[in-house]
Order: structure tokens, then C-alpha cells, then sequence
């Protein structure tokens, strides 16, 4: 095999030839007058972790819904492995869903919670058990059996979940907001678990979520909703270094973001002048855009590089200190530029000396090379 | 601040006694010695050995607990339906009727609804013949239709509160509606249940407006035989018999708060 080959099976989704296992197709989903999910369309592959990200109110719940088949697309198709989801009911689906609230059942212990799914399906109560037994281990919860879910804590409790929902090896695990209530440092670590469960079983997992830091960890690909629309798809890095649009860049991550106008358009640059810099932006490669076009230039806080002497990059600019927030690890800063504008950067702290660091109301060099920003013509 | 709160203390005592004071020397009274009502003639237990060898009042108290379990059991299930209905189906076209409805019992005056369940069993009865004639049948299809509204919305205000993901991840489980009411909604909602039936026994076996509208020869229930005799005079069979009433209702009570809290807390 040759190395393209084997990113091929690595990431079906960019070779193209691949089938496909979750196959929506203009999904729209009305509530009365109110547009949740507006023409969406999605392909997720086989064995993939996918996260559907947006702030509150995009449609990514109502989508996770619909693929449970809690709720019925008004337009559109789902297909999961195959298979039309039209008039399947949610109990003869084969998917299973985490819910953002856990949902266990509070008269039941552990045991039967997890054993509950197998038992509807006709599951003989003595290999039920069984696999509940495999699956308490694999969540580390053996000692939890005979307990009722007010005697568990939220992060043994999410664990349960996600046992209730992987026992009975669904197809396609659907998990909305699956660390949400768990605190910083647990979801930290509950996060490399999921992960880790999820390339063991192989099983194809959608999540929901709105922590773009959640999402830029475990996923192999995000698909970023606004307005009930899918507004790019992408592998992590793609998303954070290629965003397609201002929404994208200022949603993931923070960015420096300037609006200005084509001044040079060449085939390998081209230069935008903004009346927020003295000088203009100088971008190197081309982009498909006409001179005097409006557009946007976004910048990430750690692509600026902060000198006293004046370094010898394209894009150099005069700026004063403002404030510095000092990190540990790193540093952000907030400059003021002589327009008045206010920029963000973002340095490591790689000496422990701080004494001679760049403090406030320091006159300085911002500065970075013409590859480091993004271009947006929307 | 310190006179404020003596007026507040004096005012709860006040309403205390207003409250309890006749209970209280009714409880009293019915371990009189003396015939006389009023009059204290040392204490003694022996109204309530007589209690128990009075058939009527025997006969009659064994009529009003069979009404009160009976219509208890059927305006749980009846009232459990209508609190699912409204909380579960959206809106539909008769909602706010069926809410009304439901509802009118807990404020209509007790002989408006005594005297439209007569007429309407009077003239069931000339046109299919049934309930043939009125007795034990009409006091619980009576007793049941107001109870219901009671249950209907204690159950309501704990199936507006459960978490309707529960119900989705059983579905999601495998769990077709049917098996999901009977497997999660129930025992979840259990104490709601619990309480509700608690209420609507302690109800029936109070009323004596209604009982008094739908019931024929024969059927008795326990207020109307104590209504009836005090008519005639109080006797001291009577403190005693309502010192056992007020002991049972006092524990329903208690029992339905104690497991309508638990309901809310879970």
C-alpha cells in the first residue's frame, strides 16, 4: 500500500470513493414558523468520531434527534449503513443515545439500567447479564452494580450512560453533550477515555457539543452549525487553520479579524489595505478575488510575533502594550495600534525570567509572516 | 421587634385554637363517662364498645370504605389518563374543554355535582336502565368523577416535571409507548400515585353532600348515618366514632404529603 492508500482508509472521507454510513440529505426540520435545521446535508463514515459543534440553539440537537428518530424531518432523508430511516420508529433503530442528562432510569439499580436495552431486545437475562458484566468493566464500574443512580457521582453516572448505551452495539452511537455537566478536570480526562472506548469498539460515534475545545480534541472531523445550517465540514486542524468563513474563524478559537479592501491581485499574492493598519497586508498566494473587492483577514493571537527590534517580516506594524495577561504557559497580550484598533497575541513563555519580558505601555514590533492569516470573502 | 414577634406568637396560638379547638374537645368528649354530652363525668372508653356493637353504624362504615377504595382505585387510573393526556399530547382541538373538565369538580359547590349526577342517573336509568336504581354503583361513579379531578392534577404537576428523556431513552432502548409507560412513566411517577390515591380515599370517605344526592335505600355511607343521628341529638357513640374518622383521615393525609414530597423530590 502506499502512503496515500493508507490515508485513505484512515480518512474515507478523502478519497471519495468510500461508502458513506451515515447518509443525511437535505434535512430540513420546522417547528411551526421556526427553521431548526435548514437543508442539511452530511455524509460520516464508518468507525469516525464525528462532532456536530454550535452555540446554543443551531439545530444540532434537533439533527442528533432526528437520527434517533425523536423527531421526523419535514424534507429530507436519513440513511444509516444502507438503510432509509423514513417511518423507522426510535426502538427499532439501530442506534443508541447518550443523553445530555444521562437520563437513567432512578428506580433501577446499575445492573438493570444497562441491562434494560438487552432485555427488549430478547437477550436470554443470563447472557444479558453477562455483557453488563463485560461493559462495567470496560467503564470501570464493576463495584457500582447493585447501586441506584442518586448513590453515583456525575462522572460514574455518565459512565453508566454510555455502558446503557453501547451494550447493545449499536450501529451508530448518538451522544448529546456527553461530558457537559462533568466538571473541568474530569471531562479533561473522560474525554481520552471516550476516545479510547470508541477505537476499541469501533463503533461510529456523532456527538453534539458546544465546546469547540471538546470538539478539537476527539474528533476526527467537525461539522460546525449555525442557524440551523452546516457552515464547513472538516478534520480539526482544517477547521482552526482553513476556516471558510468569519463565523467559522471567530467561532473556533479567538482571531484578530480586519476588514478591508483588494489593493494588489496577483496570481502568487496579494496586498489588502485596511483602514486599521498603517501599510497594507501582505497575503502570499493568490486568492480568487478582484482588486478593490471587500473582504476579511483573520489572524490568530499566537501567529503574531512580538520584538522590540524591527524584524524583517512582510507584515510589520507599530503597536503599544495595552494589558498582559500573564498565563503561566503563556502570555496574551493586548495591543493598541495607532488606529486605535485593538489586537490580540498570544506568546509562549519559553524563559523563566520574566523580568526582562515585554511589559506594559512597551512601544513594540508586532509582526508575521504573509502564510499566517486566512482570507475571508465571507 | 420583640413586640412583633409576641403579637405574631399570640396570633399562631390564636389560630391554632381556632383550628383545632373543636377537634380537640371532640377527641376529649369522646372518653366522657357521662350520657351528657357536656357534661364530664370521668373518663372511660365505653362510647367506643358501643360503637362496635351498633350494626347500623358498623353496616354503613363497611359501605363507605368499600366506596372509598373502589373510587379511589378507579379516579387514579381515570385521572392519571386525563393528567397524561394533557401533558403529553400538545395541543389538540378539545384541550382547554377536556381541561375544564377535568378540572370543574374541584370547584364546583358539592350540590351542584350531587344534584347533576341524580338527575343524570335518573334519566340513564329510564332510558338504558342502567345503574338500576341508585345505591352503592352511584355513590362510586359519584365519588369517582371528583376524586379524578384531584388526582388528575396532583399526577399532572409530576408528569409536567419529569424528564421526558427518561421515556426517550428507554424508547431508544428498545421499549415500544406501551412497555415505556408500564416500565419507566409509572414507577417514576409512583409516589405522585400513591398520593393521589391517598387523597382521593380520604375524600370519599368525608363526602356527604354528593353521597347524600346519588344514593338509594340501602346504602348508607358512614357521614350520612352520623348525619342522620345527630339530628336526633348527639349522643357519645358519635365523638367516638368521628375520634377514629379524624385518626384515619389525619393518617392519610399525612402518608399522601409525606409521599407527594418524596415525588417531587426524586
Amino acid at each position: 500500500m502506499t502512503i496515500k492508500e493508507v490515508a485513505a482508509l484512515a480518512k474515507p472521507w478523502v478519497s471519495g470513493s468510500a461508502q458513506p454510513f451515515v447518509r443525511i440529505q437535505s434535512i430540513t426540520k420546522k417547528f411551526d414558523d421556526f427553521v431548526a435545521v435548514d437543508d442539511v446535508s452530511l455524509d460520516i463514515y464508518k468507525g469516525e468520531l464525528f462532532c456536530l459543534l454550535g452555540g446554543s440553539g443551531c439545530g444540532k440537537s434537533t439533527l442528533l434527534r432526528m437520527l434517533a428518530g425523536f423527531e421526523t424531518p419535514t424534507e429530507g432523508s436519513i440513511e444509516i449503513d444502507g438503510q432509509d430511516m423514513a417511518g423507522i420508529p426510535a426502538y427499532d433503530r439501530p442506534t443508541n443515545m447518550m443523553f445530555q442528562s444521562y437520563a437513567l432510569f432512578p428506580h433501577m439499580t446499575v445492573e438493570r439500567n444497562i441491562a434494560y436495552g438487552l432485555l427488549r431486545e430478547g437477550v436470554r437475562k443470563a447472557e444479558a447479564m453477562e455483557r453488563v458484566a463485560d461493559m462495567l468493566r470496560l467503564v470501570q464500574l464493576e463495584r457500582f452494580a447493585g447501586r441506584k443512580p442518586d448513590q453515583l457521582s456525575g462522572g460514574q453516572r455518565q459512565r453508566v450512560a454510555l455502558a446503557r448505551a453501547l451494550v447493545k452495539r449499536p450501529k451508530l452511537l448518538l451522544l448529546d453533550e456527553p461530558l457537559g455537566a462533568l466538571d473541568k478536570k474530569l471531562r479533561e480526562e473522560t474525554q481520552f477515555e471516550l476516545v479510547k472506548i470508541q477505537e476499541t469498539l469501533g463503533v461510529t460515534f456523532i456527538v453534539v457539543t458546544h465546546d469547540q475545545e471538546e470538539a478539537m480534541t476527539i474528533s476526527s472531523r467537525i461539522g460546525v452549525m449555525n442557524a440551523g445550517r452546516i457552515v464547513q465540514v472538516g478534520e480539526p486542524a482544517e477547521i482552526y487553520e482553513h476556516p471558510n468563513s468569519r463565523f467559522v474563524a471567530d467561532f473556533i478559537g479567538s482571531v484578530n479579524l480586519f476588514a478591508g479592501h483588494v489593493t494588489v491581485d496577483e496570481a502568487d499574492h496579494i496586498d489588502i489595505a485596511t483602514p486599521e493598519l498603517e501599510g497594507v497586508i501582505h497575503v502570499g498566494h493568490g486568492v480568487s478575488c478582484s482588486p478593490g473587492q471587500e473582504l476579511f483577514y483573520a489572524i490568530r493571537p499566537e501567529k503574531l510575533r512580538l520584538s522590540r527590534a524591527r524584524p524583517d517580516l512582510p507584515n510589520t506594524f507599530p503597536a503599544m502594550v495595552d494589558e498582559v495577561a500573564y498565563m503561566g504557559n503563556l502570555s496574551i497580550y493586548r495591543l493598541r495600534l495607532p488606529s486605535g484598533r485593538h489586537l490580540n497575541a498570544t506568546q509562549v513563555n519559553l524563559s523563566r525570567h520574566v523580568e526582562d519580558a515585554i511589559s506594559w505601555d512597551e512601544n513594540v514590533w508586532v509582526s508575521w509572516d504573509d502564510n499566517a492569516g486566512v482570507v475571508l470573502t465571507r | 421587634m420583640m413586640r412583633a414577634s409576641t403579637f405574631l406568637v399570640i396570633f399562631c396560638v390564636l389560630g391554632f385554637i381556632f383550628l383545632y379547638a373543636p377537634i380537640l374537645s371532640l377527641i376529649i368528649f369522646s372518653f366522657n363517662e357521662s350520657k351528657l354530652v357536656t357534661v364530664w363525668g370521668g373518663f372511660s372508653t365505653k362510647w367506643y364498645g358501643e360503637l362496635f356493637r351498633d350494626p347500623q353504624i358498623l353496616r354503613a362504615a363497611w359501605v363507605s370504605i368499600q366506596v372509598a377504595v373502589v373510587s379511589a382505585t378507579a379516579a387514579v387510573v381515570l385521572g392519571t389518563l386525563a393528567a397524561y393526556v394533557l401533558t403529553r399530547f400538545g395541543r389538540f382541538r378539545t384541550r382547554a374543554l377536556l381541561t375544564g373538565m377535568v378540572t370543574a369538580p374541584l370547584v364546583m359547590p358539592d350540590v351542584i355535582t350531587g344534584l347533576s349526577l341524580l338527575l343524570l342517573f335518573v334519566a340513564m336509568d329510564q332510558l338504558i336502565g342502567w345503574p338500576a336504581g341508585r345505591g352503592m354503583t352511584t355513590i362510586i361513579i359519584a365519588h369517582v368523577t371528583f376524586c379524578m379531578a384531584y388526582v388528575a392534577v396532583v399526577v399532572q404537576s409530576r408528569l409536567a416535571s419529569l424528564d421526558r428523556s427518561l421515556e426517550e431513552a428507554a424508547m431508544d432502548l428498545g421499549a415500544r409507548p406501551v412497555r415505556v409507560f408500564f416500565d419507566i412513566t409509572i414507577p417514576v411517577i409512583a409516589p405522585a400515585l400513591i398520593a393521589g390515591w391517598l387523597l382521593a380515599f380520604t375524600l370519599s370517605l368525608d363526602d356527604l353532600v354528593i353521597a347524600s344526592f346519588v344514593t338509594g335505600p340501602g346504602a348508607s355511607t358512614l357521614p350520612m348515618v352520623i348525619f342522620s343521628k345527630v339530628r336526633l341529638g348527639v349522643s357519645p357513640d358519635i365523638n367516638a366514632l368521628a375520634t377514629i374518622i379524624i385518626a384515619i383521615v389525619a393518617l392519610g393525609v399525612l402518608v399522601a404529603t409525606w409521599q407527594l414530597k418524596r415525588s417531587r423530590r426524586s
